[in-house]
């Protein structure tokens, strides 16, 4: 074990961890754009820089490894003007629409430019100015706002291992782009939507049926109702309706989503659904109220079962229900009506 | 799964085979490709060029329905070539010197006559498998829907035995569920022959502690499966069905048939949409989806997790247990629940695997059963030490051809699956334009050489004939099929389901052989 001090505090930490990591441990934020603790990490975006004693730079605490009696400031005067340098730098090519923008309330940018104070850019010069690629069905990527910390690529090619994005050229015209910047639509992209979970800020953002704030969400913790991976995600709701997913970190899942769980899911609100009891009368299934459907279905199960007996009657159930659902569902079929005719669809 | 989904990135070598992962379970694909970035091999057998062969060492581009005779020939080359476990044979198995003897026979030129791959791959994958530290099989309905998929099971099995790759971190025997909550419903007993945890209805015992929890008497005779319910309703012997959930109208095999059986019976459909199948009741009751409830699902890797009421059910749509408990009720059961937690508690009364799994105790992370009190911790591995029956059981299993396969008549193999922008029969995920925008319509996959035989054009509609019927649906030309085998997904009414057979059930598991359909297939004009 390595014991530092961070802004006076000391920390245990094994050898190896990163400063970031040990100012973690006790509660000491210190802001990141490109860091994603599942990935390797690369120090680009340089926000999350501290004052080590005796180090001749700010040093990148998402990749300087903590040393024995190291002393380090995350907040210090040179700290701070550093990082408003960087944001200065950032803010010299961002639209600044946050207005209108729709990650405003989730954009880390914003909230750092408000943590430090940036109003606006010092710089004035050329701006980056990109077409909008809209051609995905769920998303929209807009470089104009990308800020190049990189964690959209490296989360397509590290952890969903699908590798159809990547930067293009360099310098100031560097870009994030899919082979020969063709456009998504003509990429090997699958829509897991999982770059446009990590990105910072708005250059990529789904395309919301619903206009909504984040502040105006609650995020309701679930888990996916498509596959057996059992996905842990979260529910934005807003006025009893969802208006976007968001992957959460499960143990079976990690923070990752496919297309069905984090953008198919507007199956729950849809007006076809099923929304009254039905009954067929003279060949129609008409509506119904819960007592006429219910009486029905009673006197159908005592007539069957009077005449044939409990094995005359057959149960699904279902592998899409509740745990509590199934249980009850058996213990219908073989408590109530009598009868081990109870399955689902396992084998289908 | 006998392992955890993590699991996968422990793994020196895994053998996937009958899974199309990075479709069906995505996000357990990613992190079978993350693992193979972090230098774990890959072997893939499969009838089909799925994505996953882009990261693997070694593809077996195997005949649909030849799994046991693959399983089979790597057994032979493992212990041709000594790579087999003796320790963990001698200490932990039975039935060894039985299974010796049959897989004498499948040579592995045998087997690359029947699987119609090089011997010298068979040899390769046994190598790969056999000589890893800890090597992982990951299967899943490729695997267990065929005429015989419980002995393609079997012979998994003993391949995992052989090498003592069970119950450690890493190995195992692991089938993919396909539907987010098929474990737990299997777990819960909705299945004819057990109640929850997988106790068996004609055991004495386990009746009397039922008969005595419900404060009801009890049938100790199986009941029937799905496929078994449906033909019975023809044969007269079953007058209602009760359908919770479920859409066996696209779901399950030989379409024409299943119809006349639903509109034969007494049907009631409860359902969050007007399915196929509800189309057909006699009564419908609308029912509140997985964001409308409290609940529990239990994924593949046998975690039980918690679900949660986000929004209100549409009308006067009631949660399915409600509607259930409210059924219960009327037919003179008074037992009521106040909440879902309560029957929760009642189920790890009866369920020795769930007992120690409270809703406290899941509230931010789930626990695998089994976890039999409030102190332990869930057991992410099976057959930890020794298998839980005491001795690993090897079964020796010959390979038997799919009777679809015999008839002039219908010379190309059909196989099924999902596709990734697709859920089971599309009842939710046809909800969402941007699904729909990518994959609107049916479609069959069939190779180049033999759409250029039969004069079809990639995007043309064409007639294909099963003995159950026929369908019209567009090819889709590609080079990831062999010249024998087409592909169709299962998603779609009036699609695959009209063509399989529902007739032939494998005999343990009583699941039809979806995988292995004969058909012949016609130009149209």
């Amino acid at each position: 074990m390595i014991t530092l001090t961070i802004n006076g505090l000391e920390v245990q930490v094994e050898e190896g961890t990163t400063i970031l990591q040990a100012a973690k441990k006790i509660g000491i934020d210190i802001p990141t754009f490109c860091h994603d603790p599942r990935l390797v990490p690369h120090g680009s975006c340089r926000i999350c820089v501290v004052e080590v004693e005796g180090a001749r730079n700010l040093q990148a605490s998402c990749t300087t490894p903590a040393a024995q009696g190291m002393k380090v400031t995350t907040e210090s005067d040179v700290v701070v003007e550093s990082r408003k340098g960087v944001l200065d730098l950032i803010l010299a090519n961002h639209p600044l629409d946050c207005l209108t923008c729709q990650k405003a309330g989730r954009c880390t940018l914003q909230d750092l430019c408000y943590r430090y104070d940036i109003k606006e850019s010092s710089f004035e010069g050329e701006r980056k100015e990109y077409e909008i690629d809209d051609s995905n069905p769920f998303y929209y990527s807009d470089q104009s706002k990308c800020i190049l910390c990189g964690k959209c690529v490296y989360v397509c090619s590290q952890l969903q291992g699908t590798e159809a994005i990547g930067f293009a050229e360099r310098g100031f015209t560097t870009h994030i782009a899919t082979p020969f910047d063709k456009g998504l639509e003509h990429s090997t992209c699958v829509s897991c939507g999982n770059c446009v979970a990590v990105c910072p800020v708005g250059a990529l953002v789904p395309k919301s049926k619903t206009k909504f704030r984040y502040w105006e969400t609650k995020p309701v913790r679930t888990t996916c109702s498509y596959c057996g991976v059992g996905c842990q995600m979260d529910l934005l709701v807003k006025d009893n309706k969802i208006v976007e997913v968001l992957p959460a970190d499960g143990p079976s899942n990690h923070g990752l989503l496919c297309v069905k769980g984090r953008f198919a899911y507007n199956f729950v609100g849809h007006p076809d659904r099923l929304k009254t009891p039905l009954i067929r009368k003279d060949g129609e299934l008409v509506e119904a109220s819960w007592d006429e459907a219910y009486d029905l279905i009673v006197s159908k199960v005592n007539e069957i079962k009077g005449e044939f007996g409990p094995d005359a009657i057959a149960g699904f159930s279902s592998a899409r229900g509740l745990n509590e659902e199934n249980y009850l569902m058996q213990k219908l079929m073989r408590g109530v009506i009598g009868t081990n005719n109870i399955d689902h669809c396992a084998r289908l | 799964m006998t392992n955890s989904i993590g699991d996968v990135k422990k793994a020196d070598v895994i053998f996937l085979t009958g899974s199309n992962t990075t479709e069906n379970h995505p996000v357990m694909g990613a992190q079978i490709r993350q693992a193979v970035k972090n230098g774990t091999k890959l072997i893939v057998a499969d009838p089909r060029e799925i994505p996953l062969v882009r990261d693997a060492e070694l593809f077996l581009q195997i005949k649909p329905g030849t799994s046991v005779a693959l399983s089979n020939a790597m057994i032979n080359v493992i212990l041709e070539e000594g790579l087999e476990n003796k320790e963990y044979i001698e200490n932990n198995t039975e039935g060894f010197d039985q299974l010796k003897e049959v897989v004498a026979k499948y040579t592995p030129e045998a087997a690359a006559e029947i699987c119609g791959v090089a011997a010298e791959d068979i040899r390769k994958a046994a190598r790969l498998y056999g000589g890893a530290g800890v090597a992982s099989i990951l299967y899943c309905m490729g695997i267990t829907q065929h005429h015989n998929g419980t002995e393609n099971v079997m012979s998994l099995s003993n391949l995992a035995l052989v090498t003592g790759n069970l119950g450690k971190e890493g190995s195992g025997v692991n089938p993919l569920r396909g539907q987010n909550n098929v474990q737990g419903a299997c777990d819960m007993g909705a299945l004819p022959n057990v109640f929850t945890g997988y106790q068996a209805v004609n055991n004495e015992a386990v009746i009397k502690k039922f008969e005595a929890a419900w404060e009801v008497e009890l049938s100790n005779k199986p009941g029937k499966t799905v496929p078994e319910a449906i033909h019975a309703v023809e044969a007269d012997e079953v007058k209602m069905l009760y359908i919770f959930g479920e859409n066996p109208m696209v779901s399950d095999p030989d379409q024409h048939h299943v119809e006349t059986a639903l509109k034969k019976a007494f049907l009631v459909v409860q359902d969050i949409f007007l399915t196929e199948t509800a189309e057909l009741a006699d009564v419908v009751l609308p029912a509140a989806s997985y964001a409308e409830k409290d609940g529990t699902f239990s994924n593949t890797e046998r975690r039980v997790q918690r679900v949660r009421k986000a929004v209100d059910a549409p009308g006067v749509a009631k949660p399915d247990w409600v509607i259930i408990m409210e059924l219960m009720n009327r037919l003179g059961y008074n037992k009521v629940y106040n909440n879902i937690e309560e029957i929760h508690d009642e189920i790890r009364q009866v369920t020795p695997q769930y007992a120690g799994i409270s809703y406290k105790r899941i509230e931010s992370n789930g626990i695998q059963w089994p976890c039999p009190n409030e102190e332990h911790p869930g057991t992410p591995t099976l057959h930890v030490g020794k298998p839980s029956r005491g001795l690993g059981l090897f079964k020796p299993v010959e390979y038997v051809m799919s009777e679809e396969l015999v008839s002039e008549e219908f010379p190309v193999i059909m196989t099924t699956g999902r596709i990734l922008y697709h859920y089971h029969t599309r009842s939710m995920t046809n909800k969402t334009e941007g699904i729909n925008k990518i994959a609107p319509d049916n479609f069959m996959e069939i190779s180049g050489s033999l759409a250029e035989s039969l004069d079809i054009a990639d995007g043309e509609v064409v007639r294909v004939h099963s003995r159950r019927g026929h369908v019209e649906v567009a090819a889709r030309v590609t080079d990831t099929i062999e010249d024998n085998v087409v592909f169709m997904p299962f998603h779609w009414a009036d699609g695959a389901n009209v063509l399989t057979n529902g007739d032939v059930l494998d005999k343990l598991s009583k699941t039809p052989g979806l995988k292995v359909t004969g058909v012949r297939i016609e130009k149209i004009s």
